[in-house]
């Protein structure tokens, strides 16, 4: 890998986080529904109040000198105050960010797993019935929207026929009697969740998998294998899947944006305390802090997965140098 | 399977009168189309729910502030109520036919605004190349990486939701894949020989961006347009579930939420909840078909042997 492609990817991180920041500054300032001046305007607010919040936003001073007090709050971990909770923005989102890890990461393994498997099994059977259904499934999962899929599930598997709880993490109100029967419940309800999310991955990890290996499978190396007398199964296995997987690397931090959509979906139908339902409850109350600092953590951690990813495929292609 | 020789591009099209090439062109369009099932379904999805859209309506009126008498609430499919009634007593059906106008409206429209953005950037940035195509593939990388959906949902909480305001949200953040794909389609036209020979007989940048890249560009742009619509239609879906929606307007993503928050789910109201899911998954489906045997048709590359 060169060094000038690390650059570049490293840059490209940089001005799109600090696009990030803008369009996080000026947004929340410029748009007709300007918190600030929502809470300026807000008749209950005492003269005092309004005088503490101009000095902390540096209201009255030029437009640089705000954007670099805004920095200057952000780098102390700093984002402000949740309209709704009445607690700083930063230890809501540390609490709810847990959850949403657990649920997306489950969800990213059992797809991936499932997904490349399915792939495989597709691209050997190439026209065959298993390989038309499994495109079939990818297309269906494609153009179902996220939460339709949680809502028929819950209608179904937890309203109907009872197996699952509809909503949350925990029973509430339940006091377990050892950490398993916590475990056990915490299991219970992630259930439905993370397959929502799985399946909807599923189709686009198969679709991705088999496309790749179909593509090594026409390469030279795979007919001088065949030549060299190697079997089919051994080529496959041995020289074709590992090469297949290199593009599943990009492929997971492209997905990244599909998967936080799902997430937000997902956790909204199924009232998982995570990030994305507290991204819903901020939207419905216009809890502008509280979003800004959703928006930022999000698209912070989009940027950083993408710039790994990047990196990490530099690394194992060495044929890209940017 | 598809006849060889409407394939093969044929040798005497080129002495032939610039209207006759034209009809040959479409005789073959039709020719591949009519053997490309998926395509033929995709036309027929496309075409049912635009009539449906444009039409329906007219047959089946709807106004989403008449609300039924309480004996109405969440009634099953029967003879009156062919889908049954929502949470406060209003036809499914109805609100069905009314809400095919408003998400396919608003996800052309939007796709319309992608499609202008993505083509003037994406030609620009591949014609004039150089530090302009830098710096607008910089800027495109960067819609391309940030998450879309938190994008959206921060922008239309800040606009307000109306019809308008969501279809410029979803305009104004869909169009970096589009952007690409326009740019490297215009990089391999730019070097055809007729831009050399346009530049030489003295035709300045635009015109040869206007006349002769765009055309050259379109039939791709034409494909993708139809795959984005189908994504943009998706993106309406789930703005509107999130409660983001123009509740004088209720599309299919709006009515999910009505179901949702309104617990449809928790009583098994099944008829409120299915028609509107199964709508946005028929059109999705439809329009991505249409789109990729588009994309095929002008790609022969594409095209199984």
């Amino acid at each position: 890998m060169k060094l000038n492609y690390l650059i570049k990817k490293v840059t490209n991180a940089i001005i799109t986080l600090f696009f990030v920041l803008i369009i996080n500054y000026f947004l929340f300032r410029v748009m007709p529904g300007d918190p600030l001046a929502m809470m300026l305007r807000d008749p209950k607010a005492s003269p005092e109040s309004a005088e503490k919040l101009k000095q902390l936003f540096g209201l009255g001073e030029p437009w640089y000198i705000q954007f670099g007090l805004y920095i200057k709050q952000l780098s102390q971990g700093d984002l402000g105050m949740s309209f709704l909770f009445k607690q700083p923005v930063v230890e809501i989102i540390a609490i709810k960010i847990v959850p949403t890890l657990l649920l997306v990461g489950v969800a990213t393994i059992v797809s991936l797993i499932g997904g490349i498997f399915l792939g495989i099994l597709a691209a050997k059977n190439r026209g065959k019935k298993i390989d038309v259904l499994s495109l079939s499934f990818s297309l269906l999962s494609y153009s179902m929207p996220t939460f339709w899929i949680g809502v028929l599930l819950v209608a179904f598997l937890s309203v109907h026929l009872t197996l699952f709880p509809t909503s949350g993490m925990t029973t509430s109100g339940m006091v377990f009697a050892s950490s398993i029967d916590a475990t056990v419940d915490v299991a219970r309800h992630l259930f439905l969740p993370a397959l929502s999310l799985s399946l909807v991955l599923l189709g686009q990890y198969v679709l991705i998998m088999r496309n790749s290996l179909m593509d090594e499978l026409t390469e030279d190396y795979v007919q001088t294998a065949k030549a060299k007398g190697f079997s089919e199964k051994y080529i496959i296995r041995k020289h074709a899947i590992p090469n297949a997987m290199l593009p599943m690397v990009t492929v997971i931090s492209i997905n990244l944006g599909f998967m936080i959509a799902g997430a937000i979906e997902i956790e909204t139908v199924f009232s998982w305390p995570g990030i994305g339902r507290l991204m819903y409850e901020a939207l419905l109350n216009r809890d502008y802090p509280l979003l800004q600092g959703i928006f930022l953590i999000i698209s912070t951690c989009v940027i950083l997965a993408n710039l790994i990813a990047d990196v990490l495929y530099g690394y194992l292609d060495p044929r890209i140098n940017g | 399977m598809v006849d060889p020789n409407v394939l093969q591009p044929k040798p005497e099209i080129k002495i032939m009168g610039k209207k006759d090439v034209h009809l040959r062109k479409y005789q073959q369009i039709i020719a591949i189309f009519k053997s490309n099932k998926i395509g033929m379904f995709g036309v027929s999805i496309f075409v049912f729910f635009g009539l449906v859209a444009l039409i329906g309506p007219l047959i089946f009126p709807y106004d989403p502030l008449q609300i039924g008498s309480g004996d109405e609430v969440l009634q099953s499919p029967d003879s009156t109520h062919w889908l049954g009634t929502d949470d406060l007593g209003r036809d499914v059906f109805a609100a069905l036919i009314s809400g095919s106008r408003v998400s396919l409206g608003i996800g052309l429209l939007a796709t319309f605004i992608t499609m202008v953005i993505g083509t003037l950037i994406g030609i620009s940035s591949g014609y004039i190349g150089g530090k302009v195509d830098t710096i607008l593939m910089r800027f495109t990388e960067i819609f391309l990486v940030l998450p879309w959906l938190p994008l959206m949902l921060v922008l239309a909480a800040l606009l307000g939701s109306s019809i308008w305001n969501i279809i410029l949200v979803i305009g104004f953040t869909s169009w970096s894949s589009t952007a690409r794909i326009v740019r490297a389609q215009t990089l391999s036209v730019k070097e055809r020989q007729f831009i050399e020979r346009a530049k030489a007989i003295g035709a300045n940048d635009f015109y040869i961006m206007y006349k002769h890249v765009l055309p050259n560009v379109f039939p791709l742009i034409f494909a993708n347009t139809i795959l984005v619509s189908a994504v943009a239609i998706l993106s309406e879906t789930s703005l509107s579930f999130l409660g983001m929606g123009d509740a004088s307007h209720p599309s299919w993503g709006m009515m999910l939420h009505y179901a949702f928050t309104s617990g449809a789910a928790s009583v098994g109201a099944y008829w409120f909840l299915l028609p509107p899911g199964l709508c946005v998954v028929g059109v999705v489906l439809g329009f991505t078909f249409l789109g990729y045997a588009f994309e095929e048709l002008f790609n022969p590359k594409l095209r199984r042997s």
